[in-house]
């Protein structure tokens, strides 16, 4: 009985260890970016991204950005892909149409390209950071402990990286008014 | 343990993805959310790399959100605006520039 409960509680231990949920997580955010860029309907290529960016906030959970984490499911899941889906309901674009996927030549042109490009990220990648300017593993995490999560990312972003801050809040009152402009009918 | 190499390679694949679904559809609305993919690709290995490179990394990704957000709003209403003169959102029909 003992053992079964042991067996059972590796099981649980495994299940809930982080690359477990990593990895995991990161199979639905490449399957569901794989159903995005395939579905025929809009609808459904946009509720397959919404998947993606949840599963891609786990991910940013597990490696030690919890704040940017939440934001990512206010910003991403909530905000923008609200915004593409209602404007595919609004140019009444739900149901599928005649694919609007390329022939065969821009198919293989679109493998042969994103196959190429992994390539080259899979070597950038495999080169990484040089180990001179890497911090102590735990340095985040440690001065997370220290200052909060939210305190560690809003320290910087209002100290060292205060002028971009202000930056984007013009580039937002931008964007609102382009916008307004570009979609109202006549002004 | 820091995960450093499977989150790279994992965004890797998630561009490409974004990058595949650029080249390969013609419907405007699903090329903007495959570049929004693409931006979300670009966040993980900026968090990824946080982890070892400092807390920085966080802030860019911030940075990151805010212009995507802005990118939508503007995007979503060229798309608007483009598909009230042409009644379409099929690349193949939307040729202006095209010599």
């Amino acid at each position: 009985m003992g053992e079964v409960l042991d067996t059972v509680l590796a099981f649980f231990g495994w299940l809930g260890a982080r690359e477990t949920l990593f990895w995991a997580f990161s199979g639905i955010a490449v399957a569901c970016a794989g159903m995005c860029i395939t579905r025929r309907s809009p609808v459904a290529s946009a509720l397959y991204l919404v998947v993606t960016m949840f599963s891609l906030a786990v991910l940013f959970a597990l490696l030690d950005a919890q704040f940017i984490a939440v934001l990512q499911i206010l910003v991403y899941a909530g905000a923008i892909m609200v915004l593409f889906l209602f404007v595919i309901m609004l140019l009444n674009l739900g149901r599928p149409g005649p694919s609007d996927l390329k022939g065969p030549w821009g198919l293989g042109l679109g493998a042969a390209l994103s196959g190429l490009l992994l390539l080259q990220l899979g070597a950038l990648g495999a080169a990484g950071p040089p180990e001179a300017i890497q911090l102590p593993e735990g340095a985040v995490a440690a001065l997370q402990a220290q200052q909060g999560v939210v305190g560690a990312v809003a320290r910087p972003l209002f100290s060292e990286y205060l002028i971009p801050f202000e930056i984007t809040s013009v580039l937002l009152l931008a964007a609102m008014v382009g916008a307004v402009v570009l979609a109202k009918r006549r002004l | 343990m820091t995960l450093l190499g499977p989150a790279l390679a994992v965004s890797a694949v998630l561009f490409a993805l974004g990058v595949a679904g650029v080249v390969i559809r013609r419907n405007v609305i699903v090329i903007f959310m495959c570049v929004e993919l693409m931006l979300n690709a670009v966040n993980l290995t900026f968090i990824a790399l946080a982890q070892r490179l400092g807390i920085q990394g966080h802030v860019f990704v911030f940075f990151v959100m805010a212009v995507a957000a802005a990118e939508a709003a503007v995007g979503l209403a060229i798309i608007l605006a483009v598909f009230r003169h042409r009644e379409t959102v099929d690349l193949k029909d939307i040729t202006l520039l095209k010599g």
